[in-house]
């Protein structure tokens, strides 16, 4: 029994983990339509405030919940402004720009803080399931990625700015005429989906450690996810980590993580040989 | 003993070399600087995952040939790196593998950090007749006439590891590893010496390098309920295990021992709460005591200044590789392949970091100091010492002076 929900809270912070690093990814991809292949690199950039700003004796919460985010969605302004807001409609040639700006960022952070990993400090304790002992921050994970969807659902269908970015993204000459300004609404999403991004960082930071060349280990998932959830971005991403996280956890935990990976991918092509538009290209097409 | 003349003039020239050196060092000095200089290659990852224990990998051979240079150089000439970044890439091992033996024509090679990487040079450097050093902590079983092997094999550290974890901790283990040669090769290893011990492996898991995630294994590890836990698992991203095996509270219920772990600066980028009551054991620490580990320690501490990550075996076996080429090269009298070969397995000892070092010449491994040690509070706490410890694994399977062609990789069979 104990074992039971050793692994039913496993399986919960494996969907909690999947859903926050593809959020960031979801608002910039799933809405913007850029490939954004520095994903990964924002949340390393996410990771190493959180490490700088521990560093210099900043409370980790604010650290990994404010700081990393604030950061990381300047980052995206920037690279926004420099960079995506000249490829618009321009898929292909975000990727191949958005590839050598993760090169970039892994090159500059490496001559910055060098290779090695960093770490930062895990700020709560463990507790017990039964005889069985788990990490409390897995609580934290699965809390905060609620709180990032849970969030970026109420911006989207309750806010006037969530109106407008929705009808910037399905269709922004019509939302010119109605006298928006569409390359603002881009900016802020795209740095708002940066900002996502260095959250999912942060948070990751203490399980995962700092390290320039830790993105690598996150964007594949988070594409898949992404891809599977389709359309809708809130319910896609939580229906896709649901079903990619459980599946994850599980057959790791029943063989090795190896076969849990290869059956991630697996279900993922299966799912998307079925639902080639995703989850909500299927069902639940009216949602968020 | 010498067969030519040449070599017999060449040691006279040597002996005359090293002779003026005690009256006149400058002299010999610019002499040797005015001679034209020895090549020699040195292919290791500055950048990428291996970059970490790259550098200082690169730094200990930079001192080694500073030591030597400011000893005279070889043979009145100075010793002069090229180096090339692999950038953590097995193409770029083969690439500028062929580019130091075809393009540069070095005396020797060293380097080549993950057993993977040896194995992708090995053949290359067999092919053009380039002598090659292997510095690295690795599997063992490597029998080929043209490496040389200065970093210990599980005979010399996990043989120690595991009878101190069944005398002190209890019978069951369970074995993560790297999902590569070097961590399948070990946990064969860890498996044999476990059942010889009178211990039980309960499960062993392989986790591919780029695997950050460790929770299911946690909790696969608490169902099984063993005594202690056995870890080669390599690179930034297996670092995460310890950190989420500390914050699941496993660290105080089931101890941990690794034969790679502290190689990478871990002790001091994470924290002790997560590292500290590890165990390991290698051929040298920072804390080992001796002359020998103490001007080692300082040299690179002079040399490359405060930054430099806490060395490790990587970096002392490094340097020890210079140091055999070194001494092979002054016996031989030559820079010449065969000669230096033949130099170094007339069994020539050396005065490293860990006190005295051995080639075994059947083997081309080193006969060496072990030393099994405790992570305490950042530091790495000697726990026993293991004097001239043999690569007793190589050894039962390889001769090199019976069968010189021999050219393999012997793995361990346990099944």
């Amino acid at each position: 029994m104990d074992l039971y929900g050793l692994v039913g809270f496993n399986i919960l912070v494996g969907i909690g983990t999947i859903a926050l690093i593809t959020v960031g990814l979801g608002v910039i991809y799933g809405m913007m339509k850029i490939i954004n292949l520095a994903h990964g690199e924002f949340m390393m950039l996410g990771a190493y405030a959180t490490y700088v700003a521990n560093t210099h004796g900043i409370n980790i919460w604010i650290a990994m919940l404010i700081i990393a985010p604030i950061f990381v969605g300047l980052v995206g302004l920037v690279v926004e402004r420099c960079l995506i807001r000249f490829l618009y409609g321009r898929m292909i040639d975000t990727m191949l720009a958005t590839w050598g700006l993760s090169l970039g960022l892994i090159g500059l952070m490496t001559s910055i803080f060098g290779n090695d990993p960093r770490g930062v400090p895990t700020p709560v304790g463990s507790f017990s399931i039964g005889h069985y002992a788990a990490s409390l921050y897995g609580f934290v994970i699965v809390v905060v990625a609620i709180l990032a969807l849970a969030g970026f659902y109420a911006m989207l269908s309750l806010t006037r700015y969530g109106l407008i970015v929705r009808a910037t993204m399905q269709n922004p000459n019509m939302a010119a005429a109605l006298g928006v300004a569409p390359p603002t609404i881009y900016m802020a999403t795209f740095a708002l989906g940066a900002a996502l991004a260095g959250l999912a960082g942060g948070v990751l930071a203490p399980i995962s450690g700092v390290s320039p060349v830790m993105g690598a280990a996150f964007i594949a998932k988070a594409f898949i996810t992404v891809l599977g959830g389709g359309a809708a971005i809130v319910t896609g991403t939580s229906l896709a980590s649901g079903l990619f996280g459980f599946i994850d956890t599980f057959v790791s935990f029943k063989s090795t993580p190896v076969i849990g990976e290869v059956a991630l991918l697996l279900a993922a092509v299966v799912m998307i040989r079925i639902l080639p538009q995703g989850i909500t290209g299927r069902f639940l097409r009216r949602s968020l | 003993m010498s067969q030519s003349p040449g070599t017999r003039r060449g040691f006279l020239k040597l002996g005359a070399a090293l002779g003026g050196t005690a009256l006149s060092t400058p002299f010999i000095a610019r002499h040797a600087l005015a001679a034209e200089p020895i090549k020699v290659g040195v292919l290791l990852d500055q950048s990428g995952p291996l970059g970490l224990s790259g550098q200082p990998m690169l730094q200990a051979t930079q001192y080694a040939a500073k030591v030597i240079n400011d000893q005279g150089g070889l043979l009145g000439r100075p010793v002069q790196l090229v180096t090339y970044d692999t950038q953590s890439s097995m193409q770029l091992y083969t690439q500028y593998a062929q580019q130091l033996a075809l393009k540069d024509k070095v005396a020797v090679v060293q380097g080549g950090i993950t057993s993977a990487s040896r194995e992708a040079i090995r053949p290359i450097f067999d092919r053009f007749k380039t002598l090659y050093f292997y510095n690295t902590q690795y599997e063992g079983g490597v029998c080929d006439r043209d490496i040389f092997c200065t970093g210990t094999t599980p005979a010399q550290t996990v043989s120690h590891i595991v009878p101190y974890a069944l005398k002190n901790w209890g019978k069951k283990t369970y074995i993560i590893a790297a999902d590569y040669n070097y961590g399948h090769i070990t946990a064969k290893w860890m498996t044999k010496y476990t059942r010889e011990g009178g211990g039980q492996v309960l499960e062993t898991d392989f986790f591919p390098l780029d695997v950050t995630d460790f929770s299911a294994t946690i909790s696969k590890i608490q169902q099984a309920s063993p005594d202690f836990v056995l870890s080669p698992l390599v690179g930034a991203n297996h670092l995460g295990f310890y950190r989420q095996w500390a914050a699941a509270g496993m660290k105080s219920k089931i101890p941990v021992a690794s034969s790679v772990f502290g190689l990478s600066n871990e002790l001091k980028s994470m924290a002790p709460s997560v590292t500290d009551g590890i165990i390991s054991a290698f051929g040298w620490y920072p804390t080992v005591p001796g002359a020998g580990s103490t001007s080692f320690s300082d040299g690179m501490a002079k040399m490359f200044g405060p930054n430099l990550p806490m060395l490790s075996e990587l970096d002392s076996a490094s340097y020890e590789g210079m140091m055999f080429w070194a001494e092979g090269v002054k016996k031989a009298g030559t820079v010449e392949r065969l000669a230096v070969i033949k130099a170094l397995e007339s069994g020539i000892t050396i005065d490293g970091p860990s006190g005295k070092a051995t080639m075994d010449p059947a083997t081309h491994h080193v006969i060496h100091n072990a030393y099994l040690a405790k992570a305490v509070a950042g530091e790495w706490a000697i726990q026993d010492t293991y004097p001239a410890s043999p690569p007793a694994d190589t050894a039962a399977v390889c001769d090199l002076i019976k069968n010189p062609r021999m050219d393999k990789q012997f793995i361990v069979n346990v099944d």
